[in-house]
This record gives structure tokens, C-alpha cells and sequence, in this order.
């Protein structure tokens, strides 16, 4: 497995202050794959997520995607702010408050890695930022502020903007957690779609049913510990584990996925 | 009751331009200095470095807590001594009030940066911008917009502390007016005059700080 991953993470520990919030993490994401993270607020999965593409350094183990690779603590120096933005560069990662640019135009959030990150040319960037945000089902807001949308549409940006950088990762960290339970249907169906194509991606989230659906693993994580992983259908369906069956119990863990976008 | 007479003033006209034109050069010199001092007092007291951050706060703290008059004073006659360096009243009073606007400037600078999420640089971050580019691109753009109000209104108070540099004999507006003063025997007309002549200045400028505000507020 580990030959073939497109993701590997080694021994993984982090913690802030006298919290150990990850304790010897190992993760393997297959390329195309798509893991779901799930687990109670605390756990350590969105830090998890975040050592991925090292917005948070790690205090020891390692970190792998594609062909590049960190190793940290014992001595090992924290990689420098440019070798971090080349490698930042090829994962992309959808937040839960979106975190768009408000002073620019959803069209600009798009061109804005591309432009200032790969160097490309306005009128090439703006080419890609409009196919990104035609695939997302929002050609026809490239001119508008994010300000002016729903949380579901800023969400969509959000993940055209990381796209643009064709990275050949994702990363989401919990992205229909802050949206109106309404708008979590269009989001998802973007992710299901991206799925679909093959990207490699890495999800942490609430949505059980979602993740029964899209996710080929699941992890379940509980203080900083991976508790229980596998398929994803068959760990949601079929828990092993105490902690894991108390978690999902509070969950509807099938049934349709939340409804696609009664597109407005 | 006071016979008013700003009459006598007309005589006095070439002497008064020219205060004004120095102090109106002036300010523009300590507005200019001032923000350099403050983009390094911000970006310092930011710094990943503790001595780099203990030097900034110390620098911004010595300027913001004691009085511009005493700064003015201390940087003619007590930074000569001190450093055998000679200074001409002009050089010591443009240094100690663009220090002085500078310290106030980077609290100003400072505040703005802090003041915008962190979601903000991270998804620079995560795009793959260094720290300097999030800070040009996504960063500063942002943080400037809620820093104007607070720069402009530093900028006046920056103009209106021109008027101390007369303590070292500058000749700013109300440097001359003091010498028309005792020259016409008519200080009540020379000082109102210079304190319509100050506000007739900035009135306007606050108008349109004010108005720039509310544009700003509007883009959000």
C-alpha cells in the first residue's frame, strides 16, 4: 500500500502546550482515494488535516505527499518558508468558514493562487478561474463580492479557488459545517463530483451519510488516537469498537444524501 | 469692550504665508517620516524575533508615553551632548515629531494587520503564498482600508503639533504670528487669526476623511 499512496503520514504527534492533541498518528491515502475523518470536536482530526499540508508543524513524525516528504523532531529543522509554499502549492485545501478574499471578486479569489503562486499569465489564469468556477455551477457570479453570495456559493468559490492550483490533493476541513443545513447539499455534490474524477482527497466531517457514500476509508478518531478504520461501509455500518459505535449512534448514518441544490 | 482690528493684520501677510508654508511643508515631512517609522515600529513589534519585537515596543513606547514638547526640547539640547552630533532646530524638531507620529502610527498599522482573521493568511497559505506575498496580497489590502480613519485623523494631530516646533525657533506659522505679535501689539487678532487659519485647513480635510469613510464602508 504504502508504494502506491499518494498520501503517507508516519508517527505523526503534535501537541499544543501540555495538550497532546496528536499521539503516533499513521495514515495512508491511496492515490484517488478519498478518506473520511470523522470524530467528537477535540479529537485531532482538523489538526490532522492541517499537518497534511503543514499548516501546522508537526512536533515529530513525518509527512509524505507524492514525492515529497518532511520529517520532524529530534533535531530535524523545520523546512523553510519557501520550500512550505512550493509544497502548499500542490495541496489544495477548502476551509470551514471559506475564507475568501473579501476585497476581491469571486473571479479574482479563482485567479489569485494561479496569478501571484504559479506566476501564470492574467488572461490564461482568468481562462482556468472561469472553467473552475463553470465547474462548480457558478460561471455567472465571477464579477460578484463574496459578500454578495450564500454560504453554499462562497463554499463553491472556495473550492474552484483551491482547484485552480491543480493540486493533486484536497484537503477539507469540515466545509458544510457552518452552512445552512439547506446549502450542505450543493457543496457536497461538488465534492462527490471531484471524487468522482479521481482526486485524492482527505475529508473531515460530519456528514456520515455523506461519507458512507463518497469516502472509500473512514477513520474514526477520539483524543488524538485513531480508534477505528476501514472501509467506510463497513465501519459506519458495522462499528467495532465501543467508542466508535457511541459516536455514529448519534448519527442517521444512511439514507439519501441531503438534497442537491434547488439551484436559486 | 475689546475694539477688534484684523486690519492691521494685512501688513503682516508675507510674514504669515511664510509660517504657513512651513508649517504645511513641515507636516508634510513628519507624515512621510512618521509612516517609514511606523511600518517599521508595526512590522518590528510583528516580528517572528523577540529582540527584533522587544526593540520596537520599546521604541514605541518611549515615544507614546512621554510628552512631545519634552521630546522636542530633549532631542536639541540633550541628543547633541549626548551623541556629539550637532543638529540644526529644524532637523531636531522634524526627527522628534515624525518619532513621536511614528510610534502612534504603528499602534495604528499594527492594529490593522491584527485586526484581520487569521482564516485570511491561511488560505494564502494554503494556495501557497509565502508570508510576505499573503501579507501584500491578501493581508495588507484588506488591513489598510481599516487603518485610513485612524491614519488621517493621526496626520492631523500631526499638523497641529507642528505648531511646538516655535519652541525651537522654527519659523512656523505660529512662530511668525509671535513675532507679529509683539511687533503689532495685537496678539488677540494674531492668534485668533492663526487659530481660524489652522482649522480653515483642516476643517476641509476632516470633511473629506470623513466622506472616504463612508466610501470605504460601503465596498466592505
Amino acid at each position: 500500500m504504502s508504494e502506491m499512496s499518494k498520501i503517507e503520514i508516519r508517527a505523526l504527534r503534535k501537541r499544543f502546550g501540555s495538550n497532546e492533541v496528536l499521539k503516533n498518528i499513521n495514515l495512508d491515502v491511496a492515490k484517488g482515494g478519498v478518506v473520511a475523518l470523522i470524530g467528537p470536536s477535540g479529537s485531532g482530526k482538523s489538526t490532522l488535516l492541517r499537518c497534511i499540508n503543514l499548516l501546522v508543524a508537526p512536533d515529530g513524525g513525518s509527512v509524505r505527499v507524492g514525492d515529497t516528504r518532511f520529517a520532524f523532531g529530534d533535531g530535524s529543522k523545520l523546512p523553510d518558508v519557501r520550500t512550505l509554499a512550493r509544497f502548499r502549492a500542490t495541496t489544495g485545501m477548502v476551509f470551514q468558514h471559506f475564507n475568501l478574499f473579501p476585497h476581491m471578486t469571486t473571479l479574482q479569489n479563482v485567479m489569485e493562487g494561479p496569478v501571484t503562486v504559479r506566476r501564470m499569465a492574467k488572461a490564461d489564469a482568468e481562462k482556468l478561474a472561469r472553467a473552475q468556477l463553470a465547474k462548480v455551477g457558478l460561471a455567472e457570479k465571477a464579477d460578484q463580492y463574496p459578500a454578495t453570495l450564500s454560504g453554499g456559493q462562497k463554499q463553491r468559490v472556495a473550492i474552484a479557488r483551491a482547484l485552480a492550483m491543480e493540486p493533486d490533493v484536497m484537503l477539507f476541513d469540515e466545509a458544510t459545517s457552518a452552512l445552512d443545513p439547506e446549502l450542505v447539499g450543493e457543496v457536497l455534490n461538488v465534492i462527490q463530483q471531484l471524487a468522482s474524477e479521481g482526486m485524492t482527497m482527505v475529508i473531515v466531517t460530519h456528514e456520515i451519510a455523506f461519507a458512507r457514500e463518497v469516502a472509500d476509508r473512514l477513520i474514526f478518531m477520539r483524543d488524538g488516537v485513531v480508534v477505528e478504520e476501514g472501509p467506510a461501509r463497513q465501519v459506519i455500518d458495522n462499528p467495532q469498537e465501543a467508542a466508535t459505535r457511541a459516536f455514529l449512534s448519534h448519527f442517521h448514518r444512511t439514507g439519501a444524501l441531503p438534497p442537491a441544490n434547488a439551484t436559486p | 469692550m475689546y475694539q477688534w482690528d484684523f486690519g492691521i493684520l494685512w501688513s503682516y501677510r508675507w510674514l504669515f504665508l511664510n509660517g504657513l508654508g512651513v508649517t504645511v511643508g513641515f507636516t508634510v515631512v513628519i507624515v512621510v517620516l512618521g509612516l517609514v517609522f511606523g511600518l517599521f515600529g508595526a512590522f518590528g513589534s510583528l516580528s517572528r524575533f523577540k529582540t527584533v519585537r522587544l526593540t520596537a515596543l520599546t521604541f514605541i513606547e518611549a515615544f507614546r508615553c512621554t510628552p512631545i514638547l519634552v521630546q522636542l526640547i530633549w532631542f536639541y539640547y540633550a541628543l547633541p551632548i549626548l551623541a556629539g552630533v550637532e543638529m540644526t532646530p529644524i532637523t531636531a524638531s522634524a526627527l522628534a515629531l515624525s518619532l513621536y507620529g511614528g510610534s502612534f502610527y504603528s499602534e495604528i498599522i499594527r492594529g490593522g494587520i491584527i485586526s484581520i482573521d487569521r482564516g485570511q493568511s491561511e488560505a494564502g497559505a494554503a494556495l501557497g503564498m509565502t508570508p510576505g506575498q499573503s501579507m501584500r496580497r491578501i493581508v495588507l489590502p484588506q488591513a489598510i482600508k481599516r487603518m485610513i480613519p485612524a491614519l488621517m485623523n493621526q496626520s492631523i494631530i500631526q499638523f497641529k503639533n507642528t505648531s511646538l516646533v516655535s519652541v525651537l525657533a522654527v519659523p512656523d506659522l505660529v512662530y511668525q504670528s509671535q513675532v507679529a505679535a509683539h511687533d503689532s501689539y495685537r496678539p488677540l487678532e494674531t492668534y485668533t487669526a492663526v487659530a481660524v487659519a489652522y482649522a480653515a485647513i483642516l476643517i476641509p480635510l476632516t470633511i473629506l476623511a470623513r466622506r472616504g469613510e463612508k466610501r470605504l464602508a460601503v465596498s466592505e
